[in-house]
């Protein structure tokens, strides 16, 4: 039986928050790649050819239903092989933006049906070229109702992103099994670490639930 | 829709006696309800009485509180003050010590079972084929034997005209005929009091005869007590043994259906009747 | 490849499919009964169960995962690493289904709940007569996400050392270097397991639909796994879509 102790706590924060500092970046950088990324196969999904939206869909549903951590590993031990080598907080971004853009895509996807048809009649009627027609009048509209749904990705991400401990990024929960390695006590660290999850990621939900009520309709 | 008005007209799973013989002793009594949704006060102070077997119509203009009164009926809703009987007991009561308390749910539930009811949008479970959704209730709330109830769900169910729709779901008939298992539904449970709350309101024009000649069947072959808010004058006026016109949450005028269609005294009434008429 | 590391590949896959099945029965069990709490009548009830929903969704699958598997045995309980991996998997994502249960029992119709008081159901009644045959058929595509999602998350249990798919492929990475092919092939395994299940629910939600008499629009698309971003909002994300 082992008993709290708060004077450790502290000993151990600055480590910690150390680490947070990595988590908040890893998901800043994934949430950036995700959304560019997800954009790209939500557009490519709409291309007119097979030979476009056939390639794409599979390599979309392969990511989406296969493991994160292993996507990492495979990024993380294969890359390098190929000639590419980046640094491990590099590959876990690259990781957690590819896999996540899977899920944006749906986000952009369900946003631009989400505009109604007559949008885009109106449009044809004004003679709009097809790149005016996305820019000025149907990426606005499918803004408002992404933008929520984005924010509740980057909150799964940031969560997620303890697994890029597996791949040796200095995140909180590398930094918690770090200490513990060397003073064998395990219970403050990852207790600390787990708090520290749903007192960052349960006010950015509430606030997020705010957001979308002022955004949607 | 040819089963709409096509039912037997000589047989019911009720114990027949006319109508007529059905003034008996009192039955329903509101004493002073008062009902609020926020600051908006639906019923006030209401008082009155349904004799036993007796077919009463509430009429009025929509928000005149006509519908509370089933919904408090059937405990759908609570009144804010005032008490409710049923058959002597009383429904959202219940006496302790000489004290009356609000009722447990066990009470609630035993004396609600004196009432049936059919909504306007027919609530058939869509989990249910017909005759399930008929005998479902009987079966499990007054521990009927399973046989038993599926022998009177099959007489209700021709008594309603659609004998062979027993093993459809709901989702595969009409609203008119969804609407005549809902009332073979309440029925079953061998309800003392059926509350009818605007039955023909949701139905597609020529599906409301089908209706309404089922319930005039039973009104007038049966001494079931019969509680209605309609807006089809022509079926209260045929049915109905008193009609009571409701204006902000009371009774402004009650009487025969003679009295109150041809010669009503209130001025709100005949306003309200030669908007409706 | 040798045959032994593909023995060595489905012994994992074995494991896997345990680790998954154990801690979906798990998180079924958590998700009804927190999903049904949630309903409750009784305020107390209600926050409680909110309380678990909230933290659980709140916090890292895996940082719960090493939580039980490290810091619980200070306390004096020490759980089998597998038991710890069902333990975190079946308590976050019940937390998550809870989310699907309790919509999809809201979004029975109120007029439902109405018709089963007028036939003088009991409480327990009307839930297992009336609303849960009609609410568990809209559970079944969420409820298929959150299935793929709980499948992806075994493969955390590997930190733990749990021989699972994904620690098997470690293993034999270390003794032969091919990591291409290594992790090519598992990610195979996995989207295949996927897609099996997938198919598996698709059937189910057929079946429950037809119980209540509705067909089943055919799915679009060849995976047929729908993300549930139509409806916006972070319930509807959060329920199913990615935890």
């Amino acid at each position: 039986m082992n008993n709290w102790s708060w004077s450790y706590v502290g000993e151990i924060m600055p480590d910690i928050l150390k680490g947070l500092w990595i988590t908040v970046q890893a998901t800043i950088y994934g949430s950036l790649v995700s959304f560019a990324l997800g954009l790209v196969w939500a557009l490519a999904l709409r291309a007119p050819s097979r030979w476009v939206t056939w390639p794409v869909s599979v390599f979309v549903e392969f990511i989406r239903n296969t493991p994160l951590l292993v996507q990492l590993f495979f990024l993380f031990f294969v890359l390098p092989g190929w000639g590419l080598t980046f640094a491990p907080l590099t590959t876990g971004v690259i990781g957690l933006g590819l896999h996540y853009s899977t899920y944006t895509s749906e986000v952009y996807r369900a946003g631009i049906e989400g505009v109604p048809p007559g949008q885009w009649e109106a449009a044809t009627a004004l003679s709009l070229p097809a790149r005016r027609t996305w820019i000025a009048v149907i990426l606005p509209q499918a803004f408002r109702r992404v933008v929520p749904a984005l924010g509740n990705y980057v909150i799964a991400m940031f969560k997620d992103t303890p697994l890029l401990a597996g791949i040796t990024v200095a995140d909180m929960l590398f930094q918690a099994n770090s200490i513990s390695a060397t003073t064998f006590d395990y219970l403050e660290p990852i207790t600390v670490v787990g708090i520290l999850f749903v007192v960052i990621s349960y006010p950015t939900s509430l606030l997020l639930r705010a957001l979308e009520r002022r955004l949607v309709r | 829709m040819s089963a709409d008005s096509n039912h037997p007209k000589d047989h019911t799973g009720e114990t027949t006696s006319p109508a007529e013989s059905g003034g008996g002793a009192e039955l329903i009594r509101f004493d002073k309800v008062t009902k609020r949704f926020g600051t908006h006060t639906v019923l006030d102070s209401l008082d009155f009485t349904v004799s036993s077997g007796k077919h009463v119509t509430l009429i009025g203009p929509s928000g005149s509180g006509k519908t509370t009164i089933l919904r408090l009926l059937m405990t759908l809703l609570k009144p804010d003050e005032g008490t409710i009987k049923v058959g002597g007991q009383y429904l959202t009561h219940e006496e302790k010590g000489g004290k009356l308390v609000p009722a447990g749910e066990k009470h609630t539930r035993e004396v609600r079972k004196k009432i049936g009811m059919v909504f306007q949008q027919f609530n058939l479970f869509p989990n249910m084929k017909v005759l399930r959704n008929i005998t479902e209730a009987p079966v499990h709330v007054l521990g009927m034997d399973k046989d038993a109830a599926e022998e009177r769900a099959r007489e209700l169910l021709d008594l309603v005209g659609l004998t062979e729709h027993l093993d459809k779901y709901p989702t595969q008939l009409s609203g008119g005929q969804q609407q005549r298992v809902a009332i073979a539904r309440a029925l079953a449970m061998r309800p003392q009091v059926l509350l009818l709350d605007e039955v023909t309101s949701a139905l597609d024009p020529e599906l409301v005869a089908g209706v309404l000649d089922v319930l005039r069947d039973i009104a007038h072959t049966t001494d079931i007590t019969m509680l209605c808010v309609t807006h089809e004058m022509n079926f209260a006026r045929d049915i109905s043994d008193d009609v009571l016109m409701f204006d902000a949450g009371r009774v402004i005028e009650s009487g025969s259906p003679e009295k109150i269609f041809t010669e009503p005294e209130h001025e709100r009434t005949r306003e309200f009747l030669s908007a409706v008429l | 490849m040798t045959g032994a590391l593909w023995g060595l590949f489905f012994e994992g896959l074995w494991i896997t499919i345990q680790l998954m099945v154990y801690s979906a029965a798990l998180a079924a069990v958590v998700a009804f009964s927190v999903g049904l709490a949630r309903t409750s009548r009784f305020w107390i009830v209600r926050f409680l169960s909110g309380v678990y929903v909230e933290f659980f969704r709140g916090t890292s699958a895996l940082v719960l995962m090493f939580w039980l598997f490290f810091a619980l045995p200070l306390l004096g309980w020490q759980l089998v690493g597998i038991w710890a991996g069902t333990l975190a998997l079946g308590l976050s994502y019940g937390a998550y289904g809870s989310e699907i249960v309790r919509g999809a029992v809201q979004a029975v119709a109120p007029a439902q709940r109405e018709a089963a008081i007028a036939l003088s159901f009991t409480p327990w009644q009307r839930l297992q007569k009336v609303i849960l045959p009609q609410a568990v058929p809209e559970m079944m595509p969420p409820f298929n996400n959150l299935l793929i999602e709980l499948l992806k998350g075994t493969a955390l249990a590997s930190l733990l050392s749990i021989g699972e798919l994904t620690f098997q492929a470690k293993l034999a990475r270390l003794s032969t270097g091919q990591s291409a092919q290594i992790y090519g092939i598992i990610l195979v395994l996995y989207f295949a397991v996927a897609f099996v299940l997938t198919r598996i629910m698709r059937v189910l939600e057929r079946r429950a639909k037809a119980s209540i008499g509705r067909a089943v629009p055919k799915g679009e698309g060849w995976f047929s796994r729908k993300l549930p971003v139509e409806k916006q909002g972070p319930e509807a994300l959060a329920t199913g879509g990615k935890p």
